[in-house]
């Protein structure tokens, strides 16, 4: 018994080293094994290790658990057939490595083997930001790498302080009651990108290379969905969070042009879908997040596969220079407009079977506003991404782009995965029975179909009136990220010249007085510095005293 | 010869160190230390083993019994301790070859072996020994090695560095010294089990007090804890590589080996901490010391020195355990004692590989080595991560335990301090990685480090990693050393 991570571990560490020929095989092949393994393994705690002074659960299995590790390992799949003939070595090996810590995550048993894939899984996600290889990746994949850290050492307290007054690491339901939990709490949302850090998403995805962008879609959002459903269902706060996200990820979506930094919004704003579905935290609710989570990754990566192709086969990302494509790739022109239909949860797709069911599970709740802003949000992502998306690039003015469908493998993954959309939308009782709780649920309903279909005609008559103003739109748009890349920039450089001064001042005036200057200490430390003359014996002779009396007088004092 | 383990780690380099000065060339003297110190690893590991199934084990020299005769007194932290000096000891030796022979040159390759074998007798002499005074020769013997090391770095300013150490080390050393004649007078005893017996009767008196102070500030002035660690950063980056590492991974560990040995045996917890203000002192310099040390780090264009610093910075963390007086903060202080030493032992040994390459260590000499030294450049994130932290690395499980030291104590804002000076590690050791992933590199001709350097530096990395997953025998080792020292160490 080992944990199903470790075989697309193994995959990623032997991709750097085996022949070039075995490259694709692995990266197709071990996500395959891995989703094997998954359908094969018993229910409840399987495997734990002695880790620190504990017994960790490497592997436990639940039904939630079961069905995210099976659209992560599926995803590292698809993605791996459509990345293999276009990304880096580096590339490859960091993605099946980074989509194995989110399998591993699935199947964490406690907090602690938790942050443990976790922080394996962000740490290989840097490396695929920064895989982009442009100068925008590497300022990117900086930002990047500084927000999730922090958000993995926020995580890390709160772990550890739940630990120290509770003793025990389970994961289960958390009241927020204290610092700790509130720090646990804090530390998820940050990675799923909530607010007020939600840019950080915007801000990387985009960076990385087309292929890069794919991955990034699917998992450090999504397992941060999975460790809130575990731990935090239910709570109230998570609605209003999530309701924010949606509101956000929409206007931005629609303010902006670069087609792959719009459909990162996108990400933002269907996962404030989930959030507020596990604030509402129901049974219904639930199966509603896991539903959509699971068809959202399907859909989201699907958007984003047709994107980068669009992007690689056109080197154009603006969606002014964009339109008309359906003549000359049409089977993207056909993938990418499912994928956008599924995530305007249009009837007989994915997304619709999935995403009714977290605003019907608002309708039955207390209060009721969450529903109508749910209702409204789903209006909203038809505008931006059936519409503004789809629609400008696919169709709309043609642009006369030469350019051609892209390579097999990059179609046959965007067909597997549209397939997939139309699949789980037209049978819905197919994977229903996998979800965690038994609520008889019927999503083609007369009322459903209405007021759906209703929604999407009224965000369908707005974008047609104001699509060439949609179209024109060119303003420059301010993030919150421009907070915390510049004024957090500047406050973190503050803070260490600060400390530098400080240092300094400690380091010549205090613990070498014999010498006055400030800039001094800086022509000391440099290795050019007049060290002869700076030799510190002296005052540190003095400071041993000091140490000396201290202590002496000190003994007295207490 | 499983009875005589405890002398046969000392013995086996004190024996070989005057035959390899004898020796020509670079070549045999060279194989034979690098024999011995596997050897000397070899009796180690068996003794740990000694240890974890007998709980002490009692070694008196020439069968004179205590208090007359010299004793060796291994428990659970000095066992740890011997283990992490052989093993960097079997680790940098085979290193040392080619790199000795680029920086220190053949002909005076045997006297450097010699040295370097002293100064792991020394070192082990120091953690094996149940004296007092013995710990006092040993230190000699390992600091003078120590100096005669230094000097045979390459630059000159090893020179002023060696002898500046010089100074300050002899400086410690008689304090130490002063300390122990002052309980020598009280007590007439020298050896630490006896010394612990009578103190706790006469703990009152001034002198034994003031043996206290000058005990503890000479063991800091060795361990170079802020601010008497001046004569660190000099010491460490114009060593030659193989030196800087041994030093960077053992020497002040050894020296914090003491402190802990002379707080919680000697002097007994409720001495120091309830009698003498040792916390008080101890965790305002510790704070400021990880903060101003990190933070030196960051500007530092020699990554060398850079990396002297941030020991200095760590050495903070580990005299932070120490002072909270509790289990839990012991634990994470001797389990920082070996993890650091695997961090940094690694990490210098990569500089002496990008030495051996490029000629220097300056970032500069660090860009674009993802290109074209990129086995190097591996070992240098990984164990980068390890100094910063990260999950499944040594680094982690050491900081995992201070932070629920900490916590344990509710001491939120000494959490915080910690957490900055995480921060900070971050940006000196993602600094290095963002040069060697993005930069240009100076010289696309230079190909990557011979085998004879990239081989140890790799059995160190994995050790990071595996001591990083399977903390089995580390902590529970860590955890049986606290609880020991906690009841009194290698007093029954």
């Amino acid at each position: 018994m080992f944990p199903p991570a470790l075989i697309m571990i193994v995959g990623a560490m032997l991709i750097p080293v085996a022949p070039v020929r075995l490259r694709p095989a692995l990266l197709i092949l071990t996500p395959l094994l891995t989703l094997l393994m998954i359908w094969n393994l018993g229910d409840g705690l399987l495997l734990t290790a002695p880790f620190l002074n504990y017994e960790i659960a490497l592997v436990e299995t639940s039904d939630v658990r079961r069905l995210f590790a099976t659209i992560f390992a599926l995803m590292a799949m698809v993605s791996g057939l459509y990345m293999f003939r276009h990304a880096r070595v580096v590339e490859m090996s960091a993605s099946l490595a980074y989509a194995a810590g989110a399998v591993g995550v699935s199947f964490a048993g406690d907090l602690l083997s938790l942050y443990l894939f976790w922080e394996f899984m962000v740490l290989f996600s840097i490396i695929v930001v920064w895989s982009g290889g442009t100068e925008q990746a590497r300022g990117a994949g900086i930002r990047y790498a500084i927000m999730l850290l922090i958000g993995g050492i926020i995580l890390k307290i709160g772990i550890e302080g739940v630990y120290a007054q509770t003793g025990s690491h389970d994961i289960q339901a958390l009241a927020l009651d204290s610092v700790a939990t509130w720090m646990l709490l804090v530390g998820v949302l940050i990675h799923a990108a909530a607010p007020p850090v939600s840019a950080w998403l915007a801000d990387a995805n985009p960076s990385a290379s087309p292929t890069g962008s794919v991955i990034l879609s699917a998992f450090t959002t999504k397992t941060a969905v999975l460790a809130l459903i575990m731990l935090f269902p239910g709570q109230q706060v998570l609605v209003w969070i999530g309701m924010y996200m949606i509101v956000y990820g929409i206007i931005y979506a629609l303010l902006e042009n670069d087609i792959r930094r719009m459909l990162a919004y996108a990400i933002v704003n269907q996962v404030g879908f989930m959030v507020v579905g596990v604030g509402i935290g129901t049974e219904l609710a639930i199966n509603g997040v896991v539903a959509f989570a699971f068809a959202h990754i399907i859909f989201q990566a699907l958007l984003l596969m047709s994107a980068g192709v669009v992007v690689i086969q056109t080197g154009k990302r603006n969606l002014r220079d964009l339109g008309g494509l359906y003549r000359s790739m049409p089977v993207t022109a056909i993938c990418g407009t499912i994928g956008a239909l599924a995530m305007s949860a249009f009837p007989l797709t994915s997304g619709f079977v999935s995403g009714v069911m977290i605003t019907e599970s608002a309708a039955s709740g207390e209060p009721a506003w969450p529903r109508y802003g749910l209702l409204a949000g789903m209006a909203g992502v038809f505008l931006f991404v059936g519409l503004k998306f789809a629609w400008l690039v696919f169709f709309g003015k043609d642009e006369g782009l030469q350019a051609k469908d892209p390579a097999w493998n990059m179609q046959a993954a965007m067909i597997i995965f549209a397939a997939a959309c139309v699949l789980l939308g037209i049978s819905p009782g197919l994977w229903y029975q996998f979800l965690p709780y038994e609520v008889p649920y019927a999503s083609y309903t007369v009322s459903h179909l209405l007021t759906q279909l209703v929604m999407l005609l009224l965000a369908g008559a707005v974008f047609f009136v104001c699509m060439s103003w949609l179209r024109r739109l060119s303003i420059r748009v301010i993030d919150t990220d421009f907070i915390y890349r510049r004024a957090g920039v500047q406050m973190w450089r503050s803070f260490v010249r600060l400390l530098v001064i400080l240092s300094g001042v400690l380091h010549t005036r205090v613990l070498d007085p014999g010498k006055r200057l400030p800039q001094l200490w800086i022509r000391y430390h440099g290795p050019e510095g007049p060290l002869a003359r700076t030799w510190p014996t002296g005052s540190m002779l003095l400071w041993v005293a000091v140490m000396l009396v201290v202590i002496l007088i000190g003994a007295r004092l207490l | 010869m499983l009875m005589h383990l405890p002398v046969l780690v000392v013995l086996a380099p004190l024996l070989g160190a005057p035959v390899v000065a004898l020796m020509r060339g670079s070549t045999w003297p060279w194989v034979l230390s690098t024999l011995l110190s596997w050897f000397s690893l070899l009796c180690a590991v068996l003794l740990l083993v000694q240890v974890q199934s007998q709980g002490l084990v009692i070694y008196t020299m020439g069968g004179w019994e205590a208090p007359w005769g010299i004793e060796y007194r291994i428990d659970f932290a000095n066992a740890l301790l011997l283990v992490l000096i052989t093993g960097l000891a079997s680790v940098v030796l085979p290193y040392a070859r080619l790199s000795v022979e680029q920086e220190v040159g053949t002909e005076r390759a045997p006297m450097f072996y010699a040295a370097l074998l002293l100064l792991t007798l020394g070192l082990c002499g120091i953690t094996a020994t149940g004296d007092a005074f013995n710990i006092f020769v040993f230190l000699e013997i390992s600091s003078l090695a120590t100096y005669t090391l230094i000097a045979m770095g390459r630059d000159r300013r090893a020179l002023t560095a060696s002898f500046s150490y010089l100074i300050m080390g002899t400086i410690g050393a008689t304090f130490y010294l002063i300390g122990i004649g002052f309980l020598y007078v009280m007590t007439g005893t020298l050896n630490l089990a006896d010394l612990a017996g009578r103190l706790p009767a006469i703990n009152e008196s001034s002198t034994v007090r003031t043996a206290f102070a000058f005990i503890v500030t000479g063991i800091c002035l060795k361990l170079a804890l802020f601010p008497l660690h001046l004569w660190l950063p000099n010491a460490y980056t114009y060593s030659p590589s193989a030196v800087t590492a041994l030093l960077g991974a053992t020497a002040t560990k050894v020296a914090v080996y003491v402190l802990v040995r002379f707080v919680f045996t000697v002097f007994g917890i409720d001495f120091s901490f309830g009698m003498e203000p040792l916390a008080e002192v101890l965790i305002p310099l510790a704070v400021i010391g990880l903060l101003s040390a990190s933070t030196v780090s960051i500007t530092q264009p020699n990554i060398k020195r850079m990396l002297a610093y941030s020991s200095v910075a760590q050495i903070g963390y580990i005299v932070l355990g120490i002072a909270m007086g509790t289990a839990m903060g012991l634990t994470a202080a001797l389990l920082h004692v070996f993890n650091h030493g695997l961090i940094k032992g690694a990490l210098f040994m990569v500089l002496g590989a990008v030495m051996y390459r490029m000629g220097g260590t300056s970032l500069s000499d660090m860009q674009g080595l993802a290109k074209t030294m990129p086995l190097t450049f591996w070992a240098f994130v990984i164990g980068g991560l390890s100094l910063i932290g990260v999950p499944l690395t040594v680094g982690f499980v050491s900081k995992w335990h201070l932070i629920l030291a900490a916590i344990e104590l509710g001491w939120w804002p000494i959490v915080i301090a910690i957490l900055v000076g995480s921060m900070l590690a971050v940006v000196y050791v993602g600094r290095v990685i963002e040069a060697g992933f993005f930069g240009e590199a100076k010289d696309p001709t230079r190909r990557e480090a011979p085998a004879g350097l990239l081989i140890p530096v790799w059995i160190l990395i994995f050790a990071n990693i595996y001591f990083g997953i399977d903390t089995r025998l580390t902590v529970d080792i860590a955890e049986a050393a606290a609880a020991q020292l906690m009841a009194g160490g290698i007093v029954r």
